[in-house]
């Protein structure tokens, strides 16, 4: 519940953005965020809102340490509860 | 930066070789320090950190877990609305932790309306789409909170009102250090509720407590680097806020979250489960918002649940001492085996974020010390679901 998630905003209207978290696309609320968030930024995303805008030197690393645990994690085996989190972030609201 | 740095075996083991001069010239033992976060106890178990640190180093879980720490009142009250015909909407993990009388997926198998959301937003939503009234059982600490002010911000539906069981972390820090025989010499800070709250609010309890905080992120090295400042910090008695995820967190944290949470919450003084009344760790809408507070709206009838009493396993439950870091997992008669992921007894086995469901998922500290554990970050941790994890962490 407290892990964040990264997605690259595709398109951006008042109050929300449609983000773009590897291939599922969600609409996010960004009236929390703390800087103007324009398509093609990156931004943390929790619960369903942008908490951050990912500063762009940042973006790099942070995307692929978030692939690494994903690719990581197969799917097979036991559940891997990071990998999972992070993939329900993703999935949960999938428009 | 190359990212894989972050999981480089050769970065791991200068940390764990420094950490180990650390401890060592710090010459006691052990050396406790606490993590308030459930993702670094899921980093710390998936990649069997313990396993790599020095033995004198106490690395515990405190309470973290916002699921685990929802007090059984609180649960009662979203059960006893539910049951009193309310439809009630909350994220999933709440939906299976056992209140005095049973869970939310209890009263939805006895006919109450319980949907689960993975948003605030989408409670809303559902309150637009439907006539009845929809309660939103809002947990969670500061990064999920802000989420609920946001939408109660944001002209909800005229239906919809928010049951907050929200909690804040910093005064549970305070609380933690105070306890009689706490061995907790430093503070691992979670770095996305630090996000919102930014480092600086943890200036005025070190200034208190003489105790370090550093803010840490999720990966092995990011946890192995904080450890190591935060063990530096106690071997040279310097009391301060480090921040070592300076990626995501900046002194002042997001303003805009913060500004929102505190026009809609106030702090007051209410109980975590299992650890004790905590000055200011509960998040309560303000008076201007009590026409959006369920607890306002409906009474709540929790007393015609308290007929039956908790069972005789709930009572063996040592979850809030596991939470208050002078227990851990394996001290528990239930631990794997009448409380299992599949039918959890107390909070730390349900949460992906819990305590008891992470060491039974990875095990608590896999005997990685065998000769050919030199790479350690590479190795597998102890087979998952094992019940055979030590009972301490030092």
């Amino acid at each position: 519940m407290c892990l964040g998630v990264p997605g690259r905003v595709v398109e951006v209207d008042e109050m929300t953005a449609v983000v773009d978290f590897w291939g599922a696309k969600r609409r996010v609320r960004i009236d929390l965020c703390d800087e103007p968030v324009q398509p093609g930024d990156y931004v943390l995303n929790h619960v369903g809102f942008a908490i951050r805008r990912i500063p762009a030197e940042d973006v790099q690393t942070t995307i692929e340490l978030y692939e690494q645990l994903l690719r990581e994690s197969t799917g097979q085996g036991p559940e891997d509860l990071m990998a999972a989190d992070v993939r329900a972030e993703i999935e949960a609201g999938r428009s | 930066m190359n990212p894989l740095e972050f999981r480089d075996p050769v970065r791991a083991r200068q940390l764990t070789d420094a950490l180990e001069r650390t401890v060592n010239a710090i010459g006691r033992n052990p050396v406790s320090v606490m993590h308030v976060c459930g993702s670094h106890e899921q980093a710390i178990a998936r990649f069997g950190l313990r396993a790599t640190l020095p033995r004198a180093l106490n690395v515990i879980m405190g309470p973290g877990c916002p699921v685990c720490i929802t007090d059984m009142p609180e649960i009662d009250e979203g059960v006893a609305l539910a049951l009193q015909g309310v439809r009630v909407a909350t994220y999933g993990d709440m939906v299976r932790v056992p209140g005095s009388a049973g869970s939310l997926a209890d009263a939805r198998a006895a006919g109450a309306t319980v949907d689960i959301v993975y948003s605030v937003a989408q409670a809303a939503d559902l309150a637009r789409e439907v006539k009845e009234e929809v309660v939103f059982f809002g947990t969670g600490f500061e990064t999920t909170a802000v989420a609920t002010a946001a939408v109660l911000l944001d002209d909800p539906p005229p239906n919809f009102s928010v049951l907050s069981a929200h909690k804040f972390i910093p005064p549970v820090m305070e609380i933690v250090s105070e306890m009689p025989g706490s061995r907790v010499e430093g503070f691992l800070a979670a770095g996305h509720a630090a996000t919102i709250t930014g480092s600086g609010i943890f200036e005025p309890f070190v200034e208190r407590h003489h105790i370090p905080v550093v803010v840490a992120g999720f990966e092995p090295l990011d946890i192995l680097a904080a450890l190591l400042r935060l063990t530096e910090m106690i071997r040279d008695g310097q009391a301060a806020v480090s921040n070592m995820f300076p990626r995501c967190v900046t002194r002042d944290g997001n303003r805009v979250a913060q500004e929102q949470l505190w026009k809609v919450f106030r702090p007051i003084g209410g109980r975590w489960r299992g650890i004790a009344h905590i000055p200011n760790g509960n998040l309560r809408l303000r008076d201007e918002f009590a026409h959006l507070d369920a607890r306002k709206r409906f009474t709540i009838d929790v007393g015609a649940l308290w007929h039956r009493a908790p069972s005789s396993l709930v009572r063996q439950c040592i979850c809030g001492n596991i939470m208050a870091g002078i227990a851990s997992p394996g001290d528990c008669p239930l631990f794997g085996r009448e409380c299992v992921p599949e039918s959890p007894v107390g909070a730390c086995m349900v949460s992906s974020e819990g305590t008891c469901k992470i060491w039974h998922q990875y095990g608590g500290v896999p005997d990685l010390r065998a000769p050919s554990s030199n790479d350690c970050l590479r190795c597998v941790p102890a087979s998952p679901g094992t019940t055979d994890v030590k009972g301490g962490v030092a």
